[in-house]
């Protein structure tokens, strides 16, 4: 497999804070990787080094063998990006932003109209090829913002928090042709607070904080090794910490919940049962979220 | 690294062809403002005033018209509306994540001023020539001349936008810079009757005195030194405020 982006010790430094603190990292081909962390973690910074729009402070970043600093326009040529904020131009119409985007990658204006059309049908809103970019819904605008990122066939697509605010239709229409154009072949970078989603669709990922990464590796391995498979969660109150203690069961507070991991759920389940409480213990599989919160605490990020 | 290729006429494409769509719109107040200034001033106060300097009033202030129009299509351009594309919009942060550099992106901007300036100067010639007020051939150069005055115009203004923290700020360059030098760049009065020290300062500070100088002498068709000076005060005045917008403007969008 061919690595299309690589980080070493890779470094970024505003004036007086470290976001991103020497990461390494490396993205294969046809790969969906996951950017993950807090607000704040420096996931951002990150995606706007990439996207050479944010010039690294030090360390290594090449995307397809390119130096970021050096070659942002060849960079720039063969990728997309779809940003937090919706920027689309709201002096044109939907076609009209594809269009109008086309020229600032010297895309022929007959090709443009061709591959506009095709995109608008791939993110289907074929009815609102015409209209005003200001009619169209927050979801409709997304699709909108991922065929534009798409307008100049990029081999690699950045999508910086891609689904935040959508409906869950939306969302999944957006899953799909995620899942679909990794699967042509085309290396997808994306951000995200869902671990839902990311659990479905990276097929590796970082999860990162204080501009580090604190692990890398496949969601499901990454449950496996820091949660394990299963959790059994109670409500949190002094006599079932007394108790559990005495039985020497490790456990951890979740806000409103006592949650342990352990690999005997049945037994250890039974067991807070019998000599704790009388109910509301559920056991449940362990996801992405219980491995980013034992990571990055409970905490609130501002 | 400053980086600058063709590039930079994709955002100023871009521009033009939302200008192209409100037509209409755009077209009115360089067709209109100079019918109503010279109805009432040229014609109606004028009718007080005998002449300046020789010169009938009509004809005085018929250049310091399209001198303002040059000013005011350029310097609102850069500021006001350059600014919503760049904090509203977010229209930069989409050009720059394609191959266009941001310094591309601010020089279309800058040329793009300047191309509106020099429509609304081209727009405004015909009314100035129905009216009498303007010598042919020379006043036609005042249309190439609208684009370097409207250049000097945007890069100014570019400036202000860069260091505005928001779009509100902007009214302090609009009333403490654009509403003085209208009124005091030689624009109503001829600047002979200010005091010679503050006739100093103000050319020493304010661009729309030159370009009134410049544009009166081609409506006039009178070729002289003071001329010069100023075309070489305003290409002086341009090149160091487009490298200064453009830095600018580098530093508040690339962190």
């Amino acid at each position: 497999m061919n690595i299309v982006l690589e980080a070493k010790n890779l470094e970024k430094k505003f004036s007086d804070v470290l976001a991103v603190n020497k990461i390494n990292f490396k993205v294969k081909e046809g790969e969906v990787f996951g950017f993950l962390g807090p607000n704040g973690a420096g996931k951002t910074t990150t995606m706007k080094m990439i996207q050479c729009v944010s010039p690294k402070t030090g360390g290594d970043l090449r995307v397809f063998g390119l130096d970021v600093n050096q070659y942002p326009k060849e960079i720039k040529q063969v990728m997309g990006v779809v940003p937090q904020m919706d920027n689309l131009d709201p002096d044109f119409t939907v076609i009209g932003n594809l269009i109008q985007f086309s020229r600032y990658f010297d895309i022929p204006l007959e090709e443009a109209k061709k591959r506009a059309n095709e995109l608008i049908d791939y993110v289907q809103l074929n009815d609102k090829k015409d209209s005003s970019v200001d009619k169209l819904s927050g979801g409709m605008k997304r699709r909108l913002v991922l065929a534009r990122a798409m307008i100049n066939n990029p081999k690699l697509l950045i999508l910086d928090e891609p689904t935040t605010g959508l409906d869950p239709q939306a969302r999944h229409l957006i899953w799909e042709k995620l899942k679909d154009l990794s699967s042509k072949g085309i290396t997808v970078i994306i951000t995200t607070h869902y671990m839902e989603e990311a659990a479905r669709l990276c097929d590796r990922l970082v999860i990162m904080d204080n501009g580090e990464i604190l692990v890398e590796g496949k969601p499901k391995d990454l449950v496996k090794k820091y949660v394990g498979d299963h959790i059994v969660e109670a409500e949190n109150n002094p006599q079932i910490k007394t108790c559990l203690e005495k039985n020497n069961i490790k456990y951890e507070i979740a806000n409103e919940s006592v949650e342990i991991y352990n690999e005997n759920v049945s037994d250890i389940t039974n067991l807070i049962l019998k000599e704790c409480v009388d109910s509301g213990v559920t056991a449940r599989p362990a996801t992405l979220e219980d491995v980013f919160l034992k990571l990055t605490g409970r905490k609130l990020r501002e | 690294m400053f980086m600058f290729t063709y590039r930079f006429l994709k955002p100023w494409r871009r521009n033009i062809v939302t200008f192209v769509k409100t037509w209409k719109l755009n077209f009115v107040p360089p067709f209109l403002e100079p019918i109503l200034y010279l109805l009432a001033l040229g014609f109606g106060l004028g009718g007080f005033i005998e002449s300046v300097d020789g010169i009938p009033y009509a004809k005085f202030i018929a250049p310091a018209l399209v001198s303002i129009s040059v000013m005011n299509a350029s310097f609102f351009e850069c500021t006001y509306t350059s600014f919503v594309r760049m904090y509203y919009l977010k229209t930069f942060d989409a050009m720059i994540s394609t191959p266009i550099s941001i310094e591309e992106v601010i020089a279309g901007e800058l040329f793009w001023g300047a191309t509106r300036s020099t429509i609304y100067a081209t727009i405004m010639l015909p009314v100035l020539l129905a009216f009498g007020v303007v010598e042919l051939p020379s006043s036609l150069l005042i249309i190439p001349f609208a684009f370097l005055g409207g250049l000097m115009f945007s890069c100014i203004a570019m400036c202000f936008t860069a260091l505005s923290p928001t779009i509100d700020t902007l009214s302090y360059p609009s009333f403490l810079f654009i509403t003085p030098m209208f009124l005091f760049s030689g624009t109503f009065f001829p600047m002979s009757v200010l005091p010679l020290a503050i006739q100093y300062v103000a050319l020493a500070i304010l661009p729309l005195a030159h370009l009134v100088i410049v544009n009166r002498a081609l409506t006039l068709g009178i070729f002289n030194i003071p001329l010069l000076m100023s075309l070489l005060w305003i290409i002086l005045c341009t090149t160091i405020f487009f490298f200064v917008s453009i830095k600018l403007m580098k530093r508040r969008l690339i962190v």
